[in-house]
């Protein structure tokens, strides 16, 4: 592709007013930039609700059956303002497949990944610009069904995130659970629908339609991560599809693939058997072992863009770094059984999980210290990209040095199923994915909308947000050392756990604050969006070639035809006096 | 101003260690956040094993984080002319490379004899692996333990049926039957640092030795597999007692005879 040159062809979409143009411009919208947009707004709304319900968690934990301010009544008017243990198991479930599903996937492949990967690889647009708008509508009958199955009649799904069998497949096992988990598993057929629509978009623009020069180790650590991701998720979600769809006919058709046989809950005895539920165990993990893969990398390679640009220097390493983003996906694939140590499943096959687990931690590790590297002996300049990126390296090494904690198998033993997993995977997902998240959001701003957000108010929300957290997640990792369970209404009905409580109120507070955080930033990105400073074409210095186009870049992104001559980070190449060459200057 | 980023970050190294300094230490205001009270030999090297990763944890940590916040200090825009443009230092790249990695295989292989004694190798008697001590049905929301009686087998007319209460014989290893009635439970014991899922059609065992404990006390056992509303309060107890009193409670447990059948699985 490279020799032959692919050439962009500027398209002359038909002008068209009024109504009509607007719908066809912003709701059916093809043009990537646009579909990128739209996935980001729908998953700030549900990074609200999200949190929403992860407030509710805490407050519960901290002054649990006590009427809960403000929101109590309007959320559970029904229980008089208080959480009910049903209720409470429906907080939990909807919190993790919220943030997962509707939030951090689509955020980071779907928004980021179709803002930025034929702006990076100088592509007009995707290559399927039509199954580009497919993949976000299929989110919409997700988002209908999961609505539709928080406010089905009884209380919601509750058999957790991970929906385990015969709990989530029994229809008794919760009692009143009603529809609830059947839509729930339905809605998360969708999500992976759009998620293989836009994998196999971005695969083959990647691959297809990179402009001339730009060689595939030309390619920024931000396509590669989102290349290794779409791949992630092509070779996995089929596994997850495939299970749900079993779960779901298992609930619905009364066949057995998760059942034993003569099986019975709550009185109720299941039809059919023959099945074993830790084939489900296996099966989700298969996915959503990866899944964590998917939720990270991207921001991995947004965070190795960004401390590059701002430190003014070459990313430090960047083929091992590329290396180790395709040695984290391949051994991704065969560590699912950590999360089954203890499931029963056979004890000496759980010695190989372990130590593929240990060896996924060396590309992890590497990658934090080529990071390190780049900030040392940089001219650093510190902005809200560059305190939130900082923020992610910093983080992740808590994230990732729990993991080895957790991969110990008598260890994990231990801790698992305890506060310990749960501050693991929040230092991961929150302090790791959403911290970058946020580090991209700040970054590509001014290319996204054409003004720059707030620089003094991303710091105090970046403050905020790093103080809060911390003082939220990090003591949950002394609560997992007490033994301290997740998914507990009520844990302090436990002598043991009984002192635990103050802890547990501090860290009410802390999330509260961080709640608070969240909403200067609201502010922050929507005022600056009518409001912002105008941002010049190239606002950071910055190498790649999305800096090359108008910000906002037009239909079509080039009004000339992009070459690239370079890789992305010759920042203060000594023969240049400016400190930065991007990739498109002869 | 830059400074002030710099010490922020510098306060990830500081407070964090000195939360874990001061929990492992018992100081306040971290106090019993460590790991409780052990009263099994298995857990003894469980908690060797957590307080060793932590260790190196620790290190890895401190070190890593620290160098961040040094970074953001002298490397600050105002300090520099100009960056530095290397791109990579293979010396570098292999040294942190392969020290990682032979820290890992270390860990890997030394774990290896802690989980074989937990889950791999049941204790034996007499040539055989040794027969259950009590077998524990996991239910909606509670466990319950079954006892063999006097003819040493569990399934027979004689066995000892309680409700919550688990008996174990001190200083001697204990092997528990794991079944599940509904839906996934897993016995949790913090105490003794065990903990195993029951998987309903399965039959799973799990065995530890207890020592040092104090046979006026209760220990509590929790469900650590979310199993539906009641989960939160699916509460057991524990009672290690020396081998007579065993003997004892399981004579006057036989004779109230509080149930007499075994359900038989349908
Ligand atoms: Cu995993
Ligand atoms: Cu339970």
């Amino acid at each position: 592709m490279v020799d032959e040159g692919h050439t962009v062809e500027i398209h002359h979409p038909p002008q068209r007013g009024g109504v009509l143009g607007f719908v066809t411009k912003y709701i059916f919208a093809t043009d990537h930039k646009i579909i990128g947009i739209q996935f980001l707004f729908s998953t700030l709304i549900w990074f609200a609700i999200g949190g929403f319900l992860a407030l509710a968690i805490r407050w519960q934990l901290a002054w649990p059956w006590s009427d809960m301010p403000i929101f109590g009544n309007w959320l559970f008017a029904a229980e008089g303002g208080q959480i009910t243990p049903e209720f409470y198991s429906m907080l939990f479930t909807m919190h993790g497949t919220i943030m997962i599903f509707f939030v951090v996937i689509p955020v980071l492949a779907g928004a980021f990944g179709n803002f930025l990967i034929p702006l990076m690889i100088g592509a007009d647009d995707m290559a399927f610009p039509k199954l580009n708008m497919l993949s976000y509508w299929f989110m919409w009958p997700a988002f209908i069904l999961m609505t539709m199955s928080f406010f089905s009649p009884g209380y919601g799904p509750g058999a957790g995130w991970t929906a385990y069998p015969p709990l989530s497949v029994i229809n008794d096992a919760i009692p009143g659970s009603g529809d609830a988990q059947s839509l729930w598993t339905l809605g998360l057929v969708f999500v992976g629908i759009s998620s293989m629509l836009g994998s196999l978009n971005y695969m083959t623009t990647i691959i297809q339609m990179r402009a001339p020069g730009m060689t595939m180790f030309r390619m920024p650590m931000t396509v590669w991560a989102l290349f290794i991701t779409a791949l992630l998720q092509a070779f996995a979600l089929p596994v997850l599809t495939s299970a749900l769809l079993m779960q779901l006919s298992d609930r619905e058709l009364g066949t057995g693939f998760y059942l034993a046989e003569g099986l019975s809950a709550n009185n109720a005895t299941a039809v059919a058997g023959g099945g074993q539920p830790l084939l489900w165990q296996h099966l989700f993990w298969f996915y959503s072992h990866p899944a964590v893969y998917i939720m990270i990398l991207p921001a991995m390679g947004f965070v190795s863009d960004i401390l590059s640009c701002f430190s003014r220097k070459p990313l430090f390493g960047y083929r091992p770094m590329v290396f180790s983003i395709c040695g984290i996906a391949g051994l991704g694939f065969i560590v699912w059984g950590h999360h089954m140590f203890i499931s029963g499943m056979n004890p000496v096959l759980g010695l190989t999980f372990m130590v593929s687990t240990m060896l996924i931690a060396l590309p992890s590790g590497v990658k934090v210290f080529n990071w390190l590297a780049t900030l040392w002996g940089g001219k650093i300049q510190i902005t809200s990209p560059l305190l939130f990126a900082a923020g992610f390296v910093a983080m992740f090494i808590i994230g990732g040095l729990s993991g080895i904690v957790m991969a110990a198998t008598t260890v994990n033993q231990y801790v698992t199923e305890t506060y310990f997993i749960v501050a693991h995977f929040h230092y991961v997902l929150f302090a790791g994915s959403v911290l970058g998240m946020f580090a991209g959001f700040y970054y590509w701003f001014p290319k996204m909308f054409g003004r720059m957000m707030n620089d003094t108010w991303g710091k105090v929300h970046f403050v905020m947000t790093f103080v809060f957290l911390n003082g939220t997640f990090f003591p949950m990792h002394f609560l997992g050392n007490r033994g301290f369970p997740r998914r507990y209404a009520d844990p302090y009905q436990y002598e043991q756990f009984a002192d635990l409580l103050p802890m547990n109120q501090f860290m009410t507070i802390c999330a509260f604050g961080m709640a608070a955080a969240q909403l200067i930033f609201l502010i922050n990105f929507f005022g600056c969006m009518f409001f912002g400073k105008r941002a010049e074409q190239n606002p950071w210095k910055a190498n790649t070639l999305e800096w090359m186009a108008d910000s906002p870049p037009p239909h079509g992104n080039f009004t000339t035809q992009p070459t690239i001559y370079r890789g992305p980070y010759e920042y203060s190449q000594p023969k240049r006096s400016d400190d930065y060459w991007p990739q498109f200057e002869p | 101003m830059n400074r002030f980023w710099s010490l922020l970050f510098l306060c990830v190294p500081v407070l964090g260690m000195g939360a874990y300094l001061a929990s492992y230490f018992d100081v306040w205001p971290m106090q019993s956040t460590w790991l409780p009270e052990n009263v099994s030999v298995g857990g003894r090297t469980i908690d060797r094993l957590f307080n060793l990763i932590h260790l190196i944890c620790a290190v890895i940590f401190v070190s890593t984080t620290t160098v961040l916040a040094v970074a953001l200090w002298i490397y600050r825009s105002s300090n520099r002319q100009r960056a530095s443009h290397v791109h990579s230092n293979t010396r570098l790249e292999i040294i942190w490379s392969i020290i990682p990695a032979g820290i890992l295989i270390f860990l890997a292989l030394y774990q290896y004899e802690s989980w074989a004694n937990d889950k791999i190798r049941r204790p034996m008697e007499n040539g055989k692996p040794k027969p259950p001590t009590a077998l524990i049905i996991a239910k909606q929301f509670g466990w319950e333990v079954y006892y063999p009686g006097l003819d040493g087998k569990l399934g027979t007319k004689d066995d000892i049926y309680v409700e919550n209460e688990l008996y174990v014989p001190e200083n001697e290893d204990v092997v528990l039957q794991l079944e599940s009635r509904d839906v996934i439970h897993s016995l949790f014991v913090p105490v003794l640092r065990i903990k195993q899922d029951i998987v309903p059609g399965m039959t799973h065992y799990c065995w530890f030795r207890a020592e040092n404990a104090d046979p006026n006390k209760n220990y509590e056992i929790a469900c650590t597999e979310l199993c539906g509303r009641g989960h939160y309060r699916m509460k057991g107890w524990l009672h290690i007692v020396p081998r007579e009193q065993f003997d004892q409670v399981m004579l006057e447990l036989g004779t109230a005879r509080i149930s007499t059948k075994l359900p038989t699985k349908e």
